[in-house]
Protein backbone atom coordinates (compact mmCIF):
# COMPACT_ATOMS: atom_id res chain seq x y z
CA UNK A 1 0.00 0.00 0.00
CA UNK A 2 1.33 3.51 -0.96
CA UNK A 3 2.61 4.80 2.41
CA UNK A 4 5.32 6.82 0.89
CA UNK A 5 4.11 10.36 1.30
CA UNK A 6 3.62 10.19 5.14
CA UNK A 7 6.89 7.97 5.68
CA UNK A 8 8.97 10.23 3.84
CA UNK A 9 7.97 13.55 5.42
CA UNK A 10 8.10 11.67 8.40
CA UNK A 11 11.75 10.68 8.04
CA UNK A 12 12.34 13.93 6.73
CA UNK A 13 10.79 15.42 10.25
CA UNK A 14 13.42 13.36 11.89
CA UNK A 15 15.83 14.49 10.10
CA UNK A 16 15.08 18.59 11.01
CA UNK A 17 14.43 17.92 14.35
CA UNK A 18 17.88 15.85 14.45
CA UNK A 19 19.66 19.06 12.68
CA UNK A 20 17.86 21.57 15.10
CA UNK A 21 19.05 19.66 18.09
CA UNK A 22 22.48 19.62 17.30
CA UNK A 23 22.31 23.20 16.25
CA UNK A 24 21.77 24.00 19.75
CA UNK A 25 25.21 22.85 21.32
CA UNK A 26 26.77 24.10 18.26
CA UNK A 27 25.16 27.64 18.66
CA UNK A 28 26.48 27.73 22.56
CA UNK A 29 29.85 26.81 21.60
CA UNK A 30 29.91 29.43 18.55
CA UNK A 31 28.94 31.95 21.42
CA UNK A 32 30.92 31.36 24.01
CA UNK A 33 33.85 31.25 21.54
CA UNK A 34 33.16 34.09 19.51
CA UNK A 35 33.90 37.91 21.26
CA UNK A 36 36.60 40.39 21.80
CA UNK A 37 38.95 37.81 24.23
CA UNK A 38 39.96 35.17 21.91
CA UNK A 39 39.56 31.58 24.29
CA UNK A 40 42.46 29.35 24.44
CA UNK A 41 40.60 26.39 25.32
CA UNK A 42 43.38 24.19 26.72
CA UNK A 43 43.32 26.81 29.37
CA UNK A 44 39.77 26.55 30.02
CA UNK A 45 39.73 22.83 30.06
CA UNK A 46 42.74 22.90 32.30
CA UNK A 47 41.34 25.18 34.73
CA UNK A 48 38.35 22.22 34.61
CA UNK A 49 40.46 19.93 35.56
CA UNK A 50 42.72 21.71 38.32
CA UNK A 51 40.73 24.41 39.79
CA UNK A 52 43.61 26.73 39.16
CA UNK A 53 41.56 30.23 38.27
CA UNK A 54 42.67 31.64 34.18
CA UNK A 55 41.21 34.23 32.55
CA UNK A 56 39.65 32.28 29.37
CA UNK A 57 37.80 30.00 32.49
CA UNK A 58 36.81 33.08 33.78
CA UNK A 59 35.68 35.02 30.17
CA UNK A 60 33.41 31.32 28.50
CA UNK A 61 31.98 29.99 32.08
CA UNK A 62 31.24 33.00 34.22
CA UNK A 63 30.61 36.10 31.58
CA UNK A 64 29.88 34.03 28.15
CA UNK A 65 27.94 30.61 28.91
CA UNK A 66 24.99 32.54 31.54
CA UNK A 67 24.11 34.95 28.74
CA UNK A 68 24.14 32.06 26.23
CA UNK A 69 22.18 30.10 28.29
CA UNK A 70 19.99 32.90 29.36
CA UNK A 71 19.80 33.66 25.21
CA UNK A 72 18.64 29.63 24.95
CA UNK A 73 15.85 29.34 27.58
CA UNK A 74 14.57 33.12 26.39
CA UNK A 75 14.37 32.19 22.93
CA UNK A 76 13.15 29.01 23.50
CA UNK A 77 10.07 30.49 25.81
CA UNK A 78 9.43 32.82 23.10
CA UNK A 79 8.85 30.54 20.35
CA UNK A 80 6.82 28.56 22.38
CA UNK A 81 4.67 31.12 23.70
CA UNK A 82 4.22 31.89 19.73
CA UNK A 83 3.13 28.74 18.75
CA UNK A 84 0.86 28.27 22.14
CA UNK A 85 -0.42 31.85 21.51
CA UNK A 86 -1.31 31.32 17.26
CA UNK A 87 -3.50 28.61 18.77
CA UNK A 88 -5.12 30.02 20.74
CA UNK A 89 -5.94 32.94 18.54
CA UNK A 90 -6.03 31.01 15.77
CA UNK A 91 -3.68 33.92 14.02
CA UNK A 92 -0.56 32.56 13.10
CA UNK A 93 0.30 36.52 13.19
CA UNK A 94 -0.15 36.05 16.74
CA UNK A 95 3.44 36.99 18.99
CA UNK A 96 3.93 37.84 22.86
CA UNK A 97 5.39 40.97 21.21
CA UNK A 98 2.89 42.45 18.64
CA UNK A 99 0.00 41.42 21.04
CA UNK A 100 1.26 43.91 23.61
CA UNK A 101 1.80 40.47 26.06
CA UNK A 102 5.22 41.28 26.46
CA UNK A 103 5.04 44.91 26.74
CA UNK A 104 2.37 44.23 30.21
CA UNK A 105 4.99 42.11 31.63
CA UNK A 106 7.57 44.72 31.05
CA UNK A 107 5.29 47.58 32.48
CA UNK A 108 4.56 45.93 35.40
CA UNK A 109 8.00 44.17 35.97
CA UNK A 110 9.53 47.93 35.57
CA UNK A 111 6.93 49.12 37.96
CA UNK A 112 7.23 46.82 40.70
CA UNK A 113 11.19 47.69 40.56
CA UNK A 114 10.77 51.38 40.26
CA UNK A 115 8.61 50.70 43.61
CA UNK A 116 11.17 48.94 45.43
CA UNK A 117 9.60 45.72 45.57
CA UNK A 118 11.92 42.76 46.54
CA UNK A 119 13.31 40.57 43.32
CA UNK A 120 11.11 37.63 43.42
CA UNK A 121 7.82 39.79 43.28
CA UNK A 122 9.72 41.03 40.00
CA UNK A 123 8.46 37.93 38.22
CA UNK A 124 5.14 37.59 39.75
CA UNK A 125 4.23 41.30 38.59
CA UNK A 126 5.74 40.36 34.84
CA UNK A 127 3.23 37.31 34.99
CA UNK A 128 0.00 39.63 36.10
CA UNK A 129 1.05 42.03 33.21
CA UNK A 130 1.64 39.45 30.90
CA UNK A 131 -1.79 37.60 32.08
CA UNK A 132 -3.81 40.93 31.97
CA UNK A 133 -2.83 42.11 28.75
CA UNK A 134 -3.38 38.81 27.20
CA UNK A 135 -6.82 38.81 28.78
CA UNK A 136 -7.36 42.28 27.67
CA UNK A 137 -6.50 40.89 24.04
CA UNK A 138 -9.31 38.08 24.71
CA UNK A 139 -12.08 40.20 26.58
CA UNK A 140 -11.59 43.18 23.33
CA UNK A 141 -10.85 41.61 20.16
CA UNK A 142 -13.54 38.87 20.60
CA UNK A 143 -15.98 39.60 17.84
CA UNK A 144 -18.94 37.35 16.91
CA UNK A 145 -18.19 34.08 16.81
CA UNK A 146 -14.39 33.71 16.18
CA UNK A 147 -11.55 36.08 16.21
CA UNK A 148 -11.77 38.53 13.64
CA UNK A 149 -7.87 39.45 12.58
CA UNK A 150 -8.21 42.68 12.01
CA UNK A 151 -9.61 43.67 15.34
CA UNK A 152 -7.04 41.10 17.10
CA UNK A 153 -4.06 43.09 15.52
CA UNK A 154 -4.83 46.19 15.94
CA UNK A 155 -6.23 45.66 20.30
CA UNK A 156 -3.00 43.95 20.21
CA UNK A 157 -1.00 47.17 18.45
CA UNK A 158 -3.43 49.27 20.69
CA UNK A 159 -2.55 47.71 23.79
CA UNK A 160 1.50 47.48 23.47
CA UNK A 161 1.52 51.43 22.11
CA UNK A 162 0.07 51.54 26.03
CA UNK A 163 2.16 49.66 27.66
CA UNK A 164 4.55 51.60 25.47
CA UNK A 165 3.37 54.59 26.72
CA UNK A 166 3.10 53.36 30.25
CA UNK A 167 7.17 52.51 30.12
CA UNK A 168 7.97 55.73 29.21
CA UNK A 169 5.86 57.37 32.03
CA UNK A 170 7.78 55.51 34.61
CA UNK A 171 11.54 55.60 32.79
CA UNK A 172 10.87 59.35 32.89
CA UNK A 173 9.45 59.68 36.51
CA UNK A 174 12.53 57.33 37.55
CA UNK A 175 16.26 58.56 38.82
CA UNK A 176 18.24 59.21 35.63
CA UNK A 177 20.86 56.72 36.44
CA UNK A 178 18.76 53.66 36.12
CA UNK A 179 16.74 54.93 32.71
CA UNK A 180 19.82 53.85 30.63
CA UNK A 181 20.00 50.69 31.93
CA UNK A 182 16.16 49.97 31.91
CA UNK A 183 16.32 51.28 28.32
CA UNK A 184 18.87 48.78 27.50
CA UNK A 185 16.96 46.09 29.74
CA UNK A 186 13.63 46.63 27.60
CA UNK A 187 15.13 46.38 24.03
CA UNK A 188 16.61 42.85 24.96
CA UNK A 189 19.70 42.59 27.45
CA UNK A 190 21.53 39.53 28.59
CA UNK A 191 23.73 40.60 31.13
CA UNK A 192 22.99 38.70 34.35
CA UNK A 193 23.61 35.35 36.74
CA UNK A 194 22.04 33.29 33.91
CA UNK A 195 18.59 31.37 33.52
CA UNK A 196 18.51 30.25 36.83
CA UNK A 197 16.27 26.90 38.03
CA UNK A 198 12.86 28.45 37.79
CA UNK A 199 13.41 29.39 34.37
CA UNK A 200 14.29 25.63 33.26
CA UNK A 201 11.62 24.40 35.06
CA UNK A 202 9.29 26.55 33.56
CA UNK A 203 10.44 25.85 29.83
CA UNK A 204 10.90 21.94 30.47
CA UNK A 205 6.99 21.80 32.35
CA UNK A 206 5.73 24.18 29.10
CA UNK A 207 7.46 21.95 26.65
CA UNK A 208 6.04 18.76 28.62
CA UNK A 209 2.37 20.42 28.69
CA UNK A 210 2.28 21.44 25.52
CA UNK A 211 3.81 17.89 23.82
CA UNK A 212 1.48 15.91 25.40
CA UNK A 213 -1.18 18.49 24.31
CA UNK A 214 -0.05 18.71 20.77
CA UNK A 215 -2.92 16.55 19.32
CA UNK A 216 -5.36 18.74 21.41
CA UNK A 217 -3.36 22.00 19.80
CA UNK A 218 -3.94 20.28 16.45
CA UNK A 219 -8.02 20.43 16.88
CA UNK A 220 -8.26 23.43 18.05
CA UNK A 221 -5.97 25.15 15.47
CA UNK A 222 -8.39 23.70 13.27
CA UNK A 223 -11.73 25.42 15.14
CA UNK A 224 -13.23 25.60 19.10
CA UNK A 225 -16.57 24.10 17.88
CA UNK A 226 -15.03 21.01 16.08
CA UNK A 227 -12.24 20.63 18.84
CA UNK A 228 -15.17 20.45 20.87
CA UNK A 229 -16.94 18.19 18.56
CA UNK A 230 -13.88 15.75 18.47
CA UNK A 231 -14.30 15.26 22.26
CA UNK A 232 -11.30 18.05 23.55
CA UNK A 233 -12.16 19.75 26.94
CA UNK A 234 -11.61 22.72 25.05
CA UNK A 235 -12.27 25.52 27.77
CA UNK A 236 -9.55 23.76 30.10
CA UNK A 237 -7.48 23.29 27.17
CA UNK A 238 -7.53 26.58 26.01
CA UNK A 239 -7.18 27.64 29.78
CA UNK A 240 -3.93 26.09 30.12
CA UNK A 241 -2.36 27.49 26.87
CA UNK A 242 -3.13 31.39 28.26
CA UNK A 243 -1.42 30.54 31.77
CA UNK A 244 1.52 28.92 30.16
CA UNK A 245 1.60 31.04 27.57
CA UNK A 246 1.50 34.49 30.08
CA UNK A 247 4.26 32.35 32.27
CA UNK A 248 6.29 32.10 29.44
CA UNK A 249 5.96 35.63 28.05
CA UNK A 250 7.01 36.64 31.77
CA UNK A 251 10.17 34.49 32.33
CA UNK A 252 11.64 35.83 28.69
CA UNK A 253 10.79 39.71 29.76
CA UNK A 254 11.89 39.68 33.08
CA UNK A 255 15.26 37.78 31.91
CA UNK A 256 15.85 40.19 29.04
CA UNK A 257 13.50 42.30 28.52
CA UNK A 258 10.71 42.69 25.68
CA UNK A 259 12.73 40.89 22.22
CA UNK A 260 10.19 40.89 19.63
CA UNK A 261 9.10 38.68 16.73
CA UNK A 262 11.11 35.65 17.61
CA UNK A 263 7.78 33.94 18.32
CA UNK A 264 6.50 35.04 15.07
CA UNK A 265 9.60 34.17 13.02
CA UNK A 266 10.83 30.60 14.53
CA UNK A 267 6.84 29.23 13.95
CA UNK A 268 6.19 30.46 10.47
CA UNK A 269 9.30 28.94 9.62
CA UNK A 270 9.43 25.54 11.29
CA UNK A 271 5.31 25.58 9.94
CA UNK A 272 7.20 25.73 6.34
CA UNK A 273 9.67 23.01 6.93
CA UNK A 274 7.80 20.36 9.56
CA UNK A 275 4.65 21.36 8.95
CA UNK A 276 1.86 22.26 10.94
CA UNK A 277 1.22 19.45 13.05
CA UNK A 278 2.40 20.62 16.50
CA UNK A 279 3.34 16.92 17.30
CA UNK A 280 6.60 18.25 16.18
CA UNK A 281 5.91 22.01 15.70
CA UNK A 282 6.14 21.94 19.57
CA UNK A 283 9.88 20.84 19.73
CA UNK A 284 11.01 22.01 16.32
CA UNK A 285 9.96 25.74 17.76
CA UNK A 286 11.85 25.46 20.58
CA UNK A 287 14.76 24.46 19.49
CA UNK A 288 14.72 27.00 17.11
CA UNK A 289 13.94 29.55 19.01
CA UNK A 290 16.53 28.83 21.39
CA UNK A 291 19.38 28.24 19.36
CA UNK A 292 18.37 31.42 17.03
CA UNK A 293 18.62 33.53 19.84
CA UNK A 294 21.75 31.84 21.43
CA UNK A 295 23.24 33.20 17.84
CA UNK A 296 21.53 36.45 17.61
CA UNK A 297 22.82 37.60 20.88
CA UNK A 298 26.30 36.79 19.97
CA UNK A 299 25.88 38.58 16.86
CA UNK A 300 24.70 41.52 19.23
CA UNK A 301 28.24 41.43 21.28
CA UNK A 302 30.40 40.57 17.98
CA UNK A 303 28.74 42.97 14.98
CA UNK A 304 30.04 46.11 16.20
CA UNK A 305 32.34 45.42 19.02
CA UNK A 306 33.64 46.99 21.49
CA UNK A 307 29.58 48.00 20.62
CA UNK A 308 26.87 46.09 21.98
CA UNK A 309 23.45 45.89 20.68
CA UNK A 310 20.46 45.02 21.68
CA UNK A 311 19.22 41.50 20.55
CA UNK A 312 15.79 42.66 20.52
CA UNK A 313 16.67 45.71 17.41
CA UNK A 314 18.76 42.70 15.59
CA UNK A 315 15.15 40.34 15.88
CA UNK A 316 13.16 43.58 15.02
CA UNK A 317 15.04 43.94 11.89
CA UNK A 318 14.26 40.57 10.70
CA UNK A 319 10.48 39.91 12.48
CA UNK A 320 9.28 43.44 11.30
CA UNK A 321 9.32 42.50 7.30
CA UNK A 322 8.40 39.25 7.52
CA UNK A 323 5.09 40.20 9.49
CA UNK A 324 4.21 43.09 6.90
CA UNK A 325 4.94 40.17 4.29
CA UNK A 326 2.40 37.69 6.50
CA UNK A 327 -0.08 40.13 6.99
CA UNK A 328 -0.03 41.60 3.75
CA UNK A 329 -0.11 37.96 2.09
CA UNK A 330 -2.99 36.78 4.91
CA UNK A 331 -5.11 39.82 3.78
CA UNK A 332 -5.11 38.70 0.26
CA UNK A 333 -6.49 35.32 1.23
CA UNK A 334 -8.62 36.36 3.09
CA UNK A 335 -10.12 39.28 0.81
CA UNK A 336 -10.40 36.61 -2.09
CA UNK B 1 -33.62 1.09 19.77
CA UNK B 2 -32.83 4.76 18.72
CA UNK B 3 -29.59 6.29 17.38
CA UNK B 4 -30.80 9.75 18.67
CA UNK B 5 -34.20 10.78 20.31
CA UNK B 6 -35.15 13.70 21.76
CA UNK B 7 -38.11 14.07 24.15
CA UNK B 8 -39.86 18.36 24.64
CA UNK B 9 -36.86 19.44 22.91
CA UNK B 10 -36.58 23.34 22.64
CA UNK B 11 -33.67 24.68 20.99
CA UNK B 12 -32.56 28.56 20.04
CA UNK B 13 -30.49 31.13 20.09
CA UNK B 14 -31.04 34.71 21.43
CA UNK B 15 -34.72 35.67 20.03
CA UNK B 16 -34.60 32.64 17.25
CA UNK B 17 -36.47 29.70 18.75
CA UNK B 18 -35.48 26.63 16.46
CA UNK B 19 -37.94 24.46 17.56
CA UNK B 20 -40.64 24.03 20.80
CA UNK B 21 -41.51 20.20 22.39
CA UNK B 22 -39.83 18.74 19.72
CA UNK B 23 -40.09 14.99 19.92
CA UNK B 24 -37.54 13.00 17.27
CA UNK B 25 -36.95 9.29 17.04
CA UNK B 26 -34.29 8.54 14.64
CA UNK B 27 -33.51 5.38 13.88
CA UNK B 28 -30.43 3.45 12.88
CA UNK B 29 -30.23 3.49 9.43
CA UNK B 30 -32.41 6.18 8.64
CA UNK B 31 -31.32 9.75 6.80
CA UNK B 32 -33.52 12.52 7.83
CA UNK B 33 -33.29 16.25 6.28
CA UNK B 34 -33.93 19.27 8.48
CA UNK B 35 -35.44 22.16 5.98
CA UNK B 36 -36.17 26.00 6.57
CA UNK B 37 -35.81 29.69 5.50
CA UNK B 38 -32.75 31.34 6.78
CA UNK B 39 -32.30 32.22 10.27
CA UNK B 40 -34.71 30.02 11.75
CA UNK B 41 -32.53 28.52 13.41
CA UNK B 42 -31.28 24.86 11.82
CA UNK B 43 -27.87 25.22 12.35
CA UNK B 44 -28.15 26.04 15.84
CA UNK B 45 -30.87 22.81 16.66
CA UNK B 46 -27.89 20.57 14.79
CA UNK B 47 -25.34 22.41 17.20
CA UNK B 48 -27.80 21.39 20.12
CA UNK B 49 -28.62 18.12 18.78
CA UNK B 50 -24.50 17.64 18.90
CA UNK B 51 -24.39 18.97 22.65
CA UNK B 52 -22.91 22.29 20.91
CA UNK B 53 -25.16 24.81 22.44
CA UNK B 54 -26.99 24.26 25.61
CA UNK B 55 -30.82 22.97 25.23
CA UNK B 56 -33.38 25.48 26.34
CA UNK B 57 -35.43 22.18 27.57
CA UNK B 58 -36.19 19.00 27.25
CA UNK B 59 -33.52 16.15 26.52
CA UNK B 60 -31.91 14.58 24.17
CA UNK B 61 -30.53 11.07 24.16
CA UNK B 62 -28.03 9.00 22.24
CA UNK B 63 -28.72 5.81 21.27
CA UNK B 64 -30.42 5.63 25.02
CA UNK B 65 -28.22 7.38 26.88
CA UNK B 66 -28.74 11.61 27.80
CA UNK B 67 -26.76 13.28 26.09
CA UNK B 68 -25.58 15.55 29.33
CA UNK B 69 -24.44 12.07 30.98
CA UNK B 70 -21.46 11.26 27.84
CA UNK B 71 -17.90 12.07 28.84
CA UNK B 72 -16.94 14.29 25.82
CA UNK B 73 -14.92 11.81 24.13
CA UNK B 74 -17.93 8.76 24.31
CA UNK B 75 -20.16 11.42 23.07
CA UNK B 76 -17.45 11.92 19.99
CA UNK B 77 -17.44 8.36 19.44
CA UNK B 78 -21.24 8.49 18.98
CA UNK B 79 -22.38 11.42 17.39
CA UNK B 80 -20.03 13.35 14.81
CA UNK B 81 -20.81 16.62 13.24
CA UNK B 82 -19.84 18.83 10.03
CA UNK B 83 -19.83 22.63 10.34
CA UNK B 84 -21.13 24.88 7.54
CA UNK B 85 -18.41 26.66 6.65
CA UNK B 86 -15.42 25.75 8.74
CA UNK B 87 -12.59 28.27 7.94
CA UNK B 88 -8.42 27.11 7.58
CA UNK B 89 -6.24 29.54 9.10
CA UNK B 90 -2.96 27.15 9.51
CA UNK B 91 -1.67 25.19 6.54
CA UNK B 92 -2.66 21.89 7.86
CA UNK B 93 -2.44 18.76 4.78
CA UNK B 94 -5.43 16.91 3.80
CA UNK B 95 -3.89 13.83 5.17
CA UNK B 96 -4.04 14.97 8.67
CA UNK B 97 -7.24 17.01 8.60
CA UNK B 98 -8.78 13.97 7.50
CA UNK B 99 -6.87 12.25 10.56
CA UNK B 100 -8.65 14.26 12.62
CA UNK B 101 -11.62 12.93 12.41
CA UNK B 102 -10.01 9.56 13.95
CA UNK B 103 -8.98 11.21 17.62
CA UNK B 104 -12.17 10.23 19.75
CA UNK B 105 -10.91 6.75 18.77
CA UNK B 106 -7.40 6.93 19.64
CA UNK B 107 -5.78 6.56 22.74
CA UNK B 108 -3.98 9.50 24.80
CA UNK B 109 -0.42 7.80 24.73
CA UNK B 110 -1.03 5.80 21.76
CA UNK B 111 -0.37 7.12 18.40
CA UNK B 112 -2.41 6.90 15.00
CA UNK B 113 -2.57 2.90 14.12
CA UNK B 114 -2.11 1.32 10.61
CA UNK B 115 -5.87 1.39 10.71
CA UNK B 116 -6.65 4.64 11.23
CA UNK B 117 -4.30 5.59 8.22
CA UNK B 118 -6.08 2.48 6.49
CA UNK B 119 -9.31 4.57 7.03
CA UNK B 120 -8.54 7.69 6.13
CA UNK B 121 -6.56 6.64 2.86
CA UNK B 122 -9.80 4.50 2.13
CA UNK B 123 -12.47 7.50 2.25
CA UNK B 124 -10.00 9.76 0.67
CA UNK B 125 -10.10 7.65 -2.39
CA UNK B 126 -13.84 7.22 -2.18
CA UNK B 127 -13.98 11.43 -1.88
CA UNK B 128 -11.95 11.45 -5.10
CA UNK B 129 -9.10 13.06 -3.09
CA UNK B 130 -6.09 9.90 -3.52
CA UNK B 131 -3.26 11.60 -4.00
CA UNK B 132 -3.88 14.62 -2.35
CA UNK B 133 -2.76 13.19 1.15
CA UNK B 134 -0.22 16.41 1.59
CA UNK B 135 -1.86 19.53 -0.32
CA UNK B 136 -2.00 22.28 2.61
CA UNK B 137 -5.57 23.13 3.25
CA UNK B 138 -5.63 26.59 1.70
CA UNK B 139 -4.26 25.77 -2.05
CA UNK B 140 -7.83 23.43 -2.20
CA UNK B 141 -10.58 24.55 -3.61
CA UNK B 142 -14.15 25.46 -1.41
CA UNK B 143 -15.49 21.93 -2.94
CA UNK B 144 -12.05 20.22 -2.18
CA UNK B 145 -11.77 21.17 1.03
CA UNK B 146 -15.79 20.18 1.42
CA UNK B 147 -15.19 16.40 0.66
CA UNK B 148 -12.16 16.33 2.96
CA UNK B 149 -14.91 17.69 5.41
CA UNK B 150 -16.67 14.85 4.64
CA UNK B 151 -14.43 12.39 4.37
CA UNK B 152 -12.98 13.68 7.91
CA UNK B 153 -16.65 12.55 9.33
CA UNK B 154 -16.70 9.71 7.85
CA UNK B 155 -13.48 8.05 9.58
CA UNK B 156 -14.94 9.35 12.90
CA UNK B 157 -17.69 6.13 12.70
CA UNK B 158 -20.61 7.18 14.57
CA UNK B 159 -23.62 6.25 15.11
CA UNK B 160 -25.24 9.65 14.87
CA UNK B 161 -24.12 11.79 11.89
CA UNK B 162 -24.70 15.24 11.89
CA UNK B 163 -24.20 17.73 9.13
CA UNK B 164 -24.81 21.19 8.04
CA UNK B 165 -25.35 21.66 4.66
CA UNK B 166 -23.12 18.94 3.09
CA UNK B 167 -23.05 19.51 -0.35
CA UNK B 168 -22.50 23.54 -0.13
CA UNK B 169 -19.31 24.40 -2.92
CA UNK B 170 -19.57 21.02 -4.63
CA UNK B 171 -20.34 20.22 -8.21
CA UNK B 172 -23.98 19.07 -9.33
CA UNK B 173 -21.78 15.97 -9.86
CA UNK B 174 -20.38 15.56 -6.39
CA UNK B 175 -23.45 16.77 -4.47
CA UNK B 176 -25.63 13.46 -5.78
CA UNK B 177 -22.38 10.95 -6.13
CA UNK B 178 -21.00 11.93 -2.86
CA UNK B 179 -24.58 11.84 -1.25
CA UNK B 180 -25.50 8.77 -3.06
CA UNK B 181 -22.29 6.96 -1.83
CA UNK B 182 -21.63 8.50 2.21
CA UNK B 183 -25.46 8.06 2.57
CA UNK B 184 -25.63 4.13 1.25
CA UNK B 185 -22.18 3.28 3.48
CA UNK B 186 -24.01 5.00 6.32
CA UNK B 187 -27.36 3.81 5.91
CA UNK B 188 -25.49 0.12 5.60
CA UNK B 189 -23.35 0.60 8.62
CA UNK B 190 -26.90 1.23 10.51
CA UNK B 191 -25.33 5.34 10.93
CA UNK B 192 -28.66 7.32 11.51
CA UNK B 193 -27.91 11.13 9.65
CA UNK B 194 -29.82 14.25 10.19
CA UNK B 195 -28.46 17.04 7.50
CA UNK B 196 -29.41 20.21 7.06
CA UNK B 197 -30.36 20.66 3.09
CA UNK B 198 -30.97 24.01 1.69
CA UNK B 199 -32.14 21.93 -2.02
CA UNK B 200 -35.68 20.49 -1.51
CA UNK B 201 -35.57 18.08 -4.32
CA UNK B 202 -31.87 16.80 -3.41
CA UNK B 203 -33.45 16.53 0.41
CA UNK B 204 -36.62 14.57 -1.17
CA UNK B 205 -34.58 12.45 -3.40
CA UNK B 206 -31.86 11.62 -0.37
CA UNK B 207 -33.76 11.24 2.75
CA UNK B 208 -36.33 8.74 4.29
CA UNK B 209 -37.74 11.62 6.73
CA UNK B 210 -38.26 15.00 6.53
CA UNK B 211 -38.24 17.90 9.86
CA UNK B 212 -39.65 21.19 8.72
CA UNK B 213 -38.99 24.49 10.87
CA UNK B 214 -41.28 26.96 10.23
CA UNK B 215 -39.73 29.65 12.91
CA UNK B 216 -40.97 30.59 16.29
CA UNK B 217 -40.51 26.95 17.17
CA UNK B 218 -42.95 25.43 14.96
CA UNK B 219 -42.22 22.04 13.39
CA UNK B 220 -43.76 19.64 10.93
CA UNK B 221 -42.15 15.93 10.92
CA UNK B 222 -42.62 12.56 8.72
CA UNK B 223 -42.15 10.54 6.04
CA UNK B 224 -41.01 12.57 2.82
CA UNK B 225 -44.10 11.50 1.12
CA UNK B 226 -46.57 12.71 3.82
CA UNK B 227 -44.54 16.28 4.63
CA UNK B 228 -43.41 16.80 1.33
CA UNK B 229 -46.96 18.82 -0.11
CA UNK B 230 -47.11 21.70 -1.95
CA UNK B 231 -49.26 23.14 1.36
CA UNK B 232 -46.69 22.71 3.88
CA UNK B 233 -43.09 24.06 1.43
CA UNK B 234 -45.43 26.54 0.11
CA UNK B 235 -45.66 27.99 4.20
CA UNK B 236 -41.95 27.04 4.68
CA UNK B 237 -40.41 29.14 2.40
CA UNK B 238 -43.42 31.50 2.38
CA UNK B 239 -43.47 31.16 -1.57
CA UNK B 240 -45.51 29.32 -3.59
CA UNK B 241 -44.00 25.91 -4.94
CA UNK B 242 -45.70 23.83 -7.28
CA UNK B 243 -45.38 19.82 -7.25
CA UNK B 244 -44.14 18.20 -10.51
CA UNK B 245 -44.43 14.37 -11.11
CA UNK B 246 -41.25 12.89 -12.50
CA UNK B 247 -41.70 9.26 -12.93
CA UNK B 248 -41.40 7.77 -9.25
CA UNK B 249 -40.62 10.74 -7.91
CA UNK B 250 -41.63 14.66 -7.86
CA UNK B 251 -39.85 17.71 -7.30
CA UNK B 252 -40.94 21.17 -6.69
CA UNK B 253 -40.45 24.46 -8.01
CA UNK B 254 -41.18 27.99 -7.05
CA UNK B 255 -43.64 29.61 -8.95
Amino acid sequence: MSNTSSYRSARRTRWVIGMLGALVPVSMLLAVSAGSVPVDWAQVLETARTGVPSLDYTVVVELRLPRAASALVVGACLALAGVLMQVLLRNPLADPYVLGTSGGAAAMALMAILIGLPYQSVSIAASIGAMGSMMLVFVLARGQGDWSSTRLLLTGIVLASGWGALISFLLSISQSTQVFSMLFWLMGDFRGDGPGAARWLLLAGSLTFSLIMSRGLNLLAAGELKAESLGVHTLSLRLGIFLTAGLLTAAAVTLAGAIGFVGLVVPHMMRMIVGTDHRRLVLASVLLGGALLVLTEMLARTVLAPRQLPVGVITAFVGVPLFLYLLRRGSRSTDS
Amino acid sequence: MSALRTEGLEAGVGKVTACRDLNLVVKPGEVWSVLGRNGVGKSTLLLTLAGLKPLRGGQIQVEGTALGDLSRRERARRLSILFQNPDVIFPTTVFEAVMTGRHPWISGWKGTSANDTLLVREQLTRMGLAGFEARALPTLSGGERRRVDLAALAVQQTTVVLMDEPVNHLDLHYQVQLLQTLLEDWRQAGQAVIMVMHDINLAMRFSDRLLLLYGDGETCQGLVADVATEENLSRLYQHALHRYPAGGHSFFWPL
